[in-house]
């Protein structure tokens, strides 16, 4: 447990954006038990500020990260989407949707006896890429894949 | 307020798969109510996956995952009749938790 709260702190950006989260009152006390939410990766409104807050900004392309997802999502309500890393020591997976208002959906950080795997549904607001960045050894890997979405359309 | 919970998990081949629903608007913010003005964003924002008491995954979520949010996830190592402790914590502070046998 200290061991994977020691990782996720790490990955949240250190104690020193905790304490300002904290100071700020903008985390409860309580909260602090748990993972913390990364407020800066998850409030960014670009890709690119988003990886940059996860620390992810130099990952490079991994074939060994599946995403599985259909390539066109008649309802981007509910997108259900299939990611797993078959990268060695993978300790964490996120999911970034890059044309939404807030491209971070979600990130996961495994312990030892978790697999690199999650399955979810996403919003998915248009047509976008969807960008998988996993962490392993201390660095990061990516994979992406495009979904269609064609909200109230007849599904063409 | 937080509503059911439900969770299950099987175990095959030593890997658990662990399925949770979770009752949640996962309101975005940017949805206007019937009174024309924005509906505030009201979301899950961590998710903790337990072994016996032991977190083995933690999950931050954002306003992108869908209403009542459904996981699937992959444990190793849990046996039949071994304790999943899923529970979640949102944006308001409201919090759940269920908890299921391995199968």
């Amino acid at each position: 447990m200290n061991e994977l709260r020691r990782r996720l702190l790490k990955g949240a950006g250190a104690a020193a954006s905790l304490g300002a989260a904290l100071a700020a009152g903008l985390v409860a006390p309580a909260r602090a038990l748990a993972a913390v939410w990364n407020k800066d990766a998850f409030g960014a409104k670009s890709a690119k500020d988003a990886l940059a807050s996860l620390g992810a900004s130099n990952a490079v392309p991994s074939k060994d990260i599946s995403i599985d997802a259909s390539e066109i999502a008649e309802n981007g309500a509910v997108v259900p989407i299939e990611v797993m890393s078959n990268i060695p020591g993978t300790k964490s997976i996120a999911v970034l949707i890059e044309r939404n208002p807030f491209p971070l959906a979600s990130r996961f950080d495994f312990g030892d006896d978790a697999l690199p795997f999650v399955k979810l549904n996403v919003k998915i607001g248009e047509s976008s890429f969807v960008r998988v960045v996993a962490e392993a050894g201390g660095k990061h890997y990516f994979a992406t894949r495009e979904i269609k979405v064609t909200i109230g359309g007849c599904g063409g | 307020m937080a509503g059911a919970m439900k969770a299950r998990a099987t175990v095959k081949d030593g890997v658990t798969e662990v399925r949770v629903i979770m009752n949640h608007p996962m309101e975005t913010g940017q949805r206007k109510g019937s009174d024309g003005k924005l509906v505030p964003p009201h979301f899950i924002q961590n998710v903790t996956v337990k072994l016996n008491g032991r977190t083995v995954i933690e999950g931050q979520t954002s306003q992108a995952v869908s209403r009542n949010p459904v996981f699937s996830f992959r444990v190793k190592g849990a046996k039949s009749g071994d304790k999943i402790q899923i529970s979640w914590l949102d944006n308001k502070g409201e919090t759940n938790s269920t908890e299921t046998a391995v199968a």
